[in-house]
């Protein structure tokens, strides 16, 4: 398997343009490279669970000179969310995006996005990330775009100017970490930083990152094209920005770099928390008040993502008890998956409706479960999940996040959170009466089920909102405590230098 | 050092392009401008007064060219970082047409079917 290891991205970037050239012959061979190119990156990333870490020396040039493949814990696991996701949402796209025209230039472009994200997930190298990270954002601007009506059109162009910006900073950080290591691979980079320790540019550098790294994961201050963009894109897009792209270019770089290169560190810890907890509770307030279904999910991710920071901020505070430290990096990286299976499953429902009815405002829609019985209860699992019923999922992580941050002595962020979930569970209430239950209206009488390509992924990721949730107490997860521990091995990381 | 600040002038004055121009054609020239900073700032990390081309000639010792070539690696990246510039400015005077003939305007001011 470690000698496949560049081939995460290679498929998919070849898939991408041998996809243009093959569609020329026939349009509906676009559809069957997706799905195949899809299914054997799921198969590869969940084989690559049973490896134990390695590095991979592209053209085997020596580690420090060359560009270093890293597989440890956290980069399998984000590769089985992604790939997974990924190959759900193309099985979801089949039928759904014959209501688009120009599908192979869609898939092609969904696989260009899939190769950066594999990309920045597997490389040990600084500017590398920083390509990859390139070619997703570019793929995920035009994805956006898409439909090109004038909404979706607006929202690309605001995404893309943003996230421009971000990506400057982000190059800008690279170029001073140049400057004062004169190394770019990440290894080696930390181990410089441990000698150099933490400097005024040392310091630049990590507010650079957190601002280009938190536009990508779309923390609060930086938040405001997600809830055009997300909302714009076509549904399976939809999904993958909000349930895997905001985490594979934003909070995935960000764990890396904070804590695998900069190391822990208190003050970095307390702003990453701190934006945390506003993504929280501005993502929420905003969310109750929208009627479009997919922009409310959008503004939910926010929240969601905001569990997310502040786990991970938790985990980065050296002053802490190491194993209450350790416990908030869980429930974070927890909570990561869950939000990635739930969100996903949530934005793919409304895509289903939307296929169906036609809308997406939810004043609109109703009573709709008895006409669409199976998306109505996938979307019912999801939505109990992201608001933290138990036994579901989303309840799990968010007690984990939540224990942790009260054992920690952070009396101000614990009871925020548990309050934030309190004010998500009234929004979904809110979104499920109003779509599902109630009244049909007329037009609706002759609505059916959602086609079986659509409604496979929906079943498929609602067993896992709900399986999770109930193996929770009895299953330990080896996968997330392996993620947690590659993260918080710092030593670890640097000795990837010398092949780990 | 003077080169260094110049490079950081030339980011402000994108960013200003960027933030203070109603029309969308000046914002990608500001977009343009501050990816054109980064790549002046990373170009200059390699910098070396009196450095001379990275590459080993007949007749010269390996200690001559270490001591005066120039850091070849951030030409490399900036080459990298241009060619990523142009896809993005593509895609961005796309976008651009596109919004042209929906909207019949170049002013951003006017394009606010999104409510934020």
């Amino acid at each position: 398997m470690q000698t496949y290891y560049p081939l995460f991205t290679a498929i998919p970037l070849a898939a991408a343009f041998l996809n243009l050239l093959l569609s020329k012959i026939s349009m509906k061979v676009s559809d069957y490279i997706a799905f195949l190119v899809t299914g054997i990156l799921a198969v590869m990333a969940v084989r690559m669970l049973f490896e134990a870490p390695f590095i991979y020396a592209v053209g085997n040039w020596r580690p420090p000179l060359g560009i270093l493949l890293v597989s440890d814990g956290l980069s399998s696991l984000m590769l089985v969310i992604i790939n997974v996701i990924g190959l759900l949402a193309v099985i979801f796209s089949m039928k759904y995006m014959t209501t688009y025209t120009a599908k192979p230039k869609y898939y092609s472009l969904f696989m260009l996005m899939i190769a950066g994200m594999n990309g920045v997930v597997i490389t040990g190298d600084m500017f590398n990330l920083y390509v990859f990270l390139e070619i997703a954002s570019i793929a995920s601007y035009a994805l956006v775009g898409f439909g090109t009506g004038k909404r979706e059109l607006e929202a690309s162009f605001k995404y893309l100017v943003l996230g421009g910006v971000a990506s400057t900073a982000i190059l800008f950080g690279i170029a001073f970490l140049y400057s004062i290591t004169g190394t770019l691979n990440m290894p080696d980079l930390a181990q410089q930083l441990e000698t150099i320790g933490m400097t005024r540019t040392v310091g630049f550098v990590v507010a650079l990152f957190i601002m280009g790294f938190g536009l990508k994961a779309s923390a609060v201050p930086f938040h405001a094209w997600l809830p055009d963009a997300h909302p714009s894109a076509p549904a399976p897009i939809s999904a993958m920005l909000s349930g895997v792209l905001i985490k594979a270019l934003g909070i995935y770089t960000i764990m890396r770099i904070m804590f695998n290169i900069i190391g822990q560190n208190e003050l970095i810890s307390a702003i990453i928390m701190f934006l945390g907890a506003l993504s929280m509770v501005v993502g929420v307030l905003l969310a109750v008040g929208q009627s479009d279904f997919k922009r409310m999910l959008a503004y939910h991710s926010i929240s969601q993502m905001g569990y997310v920071t502040i786990g991970v901020g938790l985990g980065l505070n050296p002053k802490i008890d190491p194993a209450v430290a350790a416990l908030g990096l869980f429930g974070g990286l927890f909570h990561l998956v869950n939000h990635a299976v739930f969100k996903s499953c949530l934005f793919l429902c409304s895509g289903a409706f939307e296929y169906r009815t036609g809308t997406r405002e939810k004043h609109e829609m109703g009573g709709l479960v008895r006409k669409m019985p199976v998306t109505s209860t996938t979307c019912s699992i999801a939505s109990l999940s992201i608001s933290g019923v138990p036994p579901f999922n989303g309840f799990w992580s968010k007690l984990i996040i939540i224990l942790a941050l009260i054992k920690a002595g952070y009396w101000i962020y614990g009871p925020i959170a548990v309050l934030v979930a309190f004010i998500t569970l009234i929004s979904f209430i809110r979104l499920q009466t109003g779509v599902m239950f109630g009244k049909l209206p007329e037009k609706f009488s002759g609505v059916k089920e959602a086609p079986f390509a659509m409604t496979l992924p929906l079943i498929l990721l609602a067993i896992l909102c709900l399986g999770i949730g109930i193996a929770y107490p009895w299953i330990d997860y080896g996968l997330l405590q392996a993620a947690r521990d590659a993260l918080l091995d710092k030593m670890a990381y640097m000795n990837y230098l010398i092949g780990g | 050092m003077i080169l260094y600040f110049l490079s950081m002038v030339l980011l402000v004055m994108g960013l200003y392009c960027l933030v203070a121009k109603k029309n969308i054609v000046k914002k990608i020239i500001g977009i343009v401008i501050i990816e054109y900073s980064v790549n002046l700032f990373l170009v200059l990390v390699g910098y070396r007064s009196g450095g001379i081309a990275p590459i080993l000639v007949k007749g010269m010792q390996a200690e001559e060219l270490v001591q005066k070539g120039v850091d070849p690696l951030p030409q490399a990246l900036v080459l990298t970082s241009i060619v990523i510039g142009l896809g993005t400015m593509a895609l961005m005077v796309a976008l651009c047409l596109r919004m042209y003939e929906k909207f019949k305007t170049f002013d951003m001011s006017k394009i606010n079917t999104l409510k934020g």
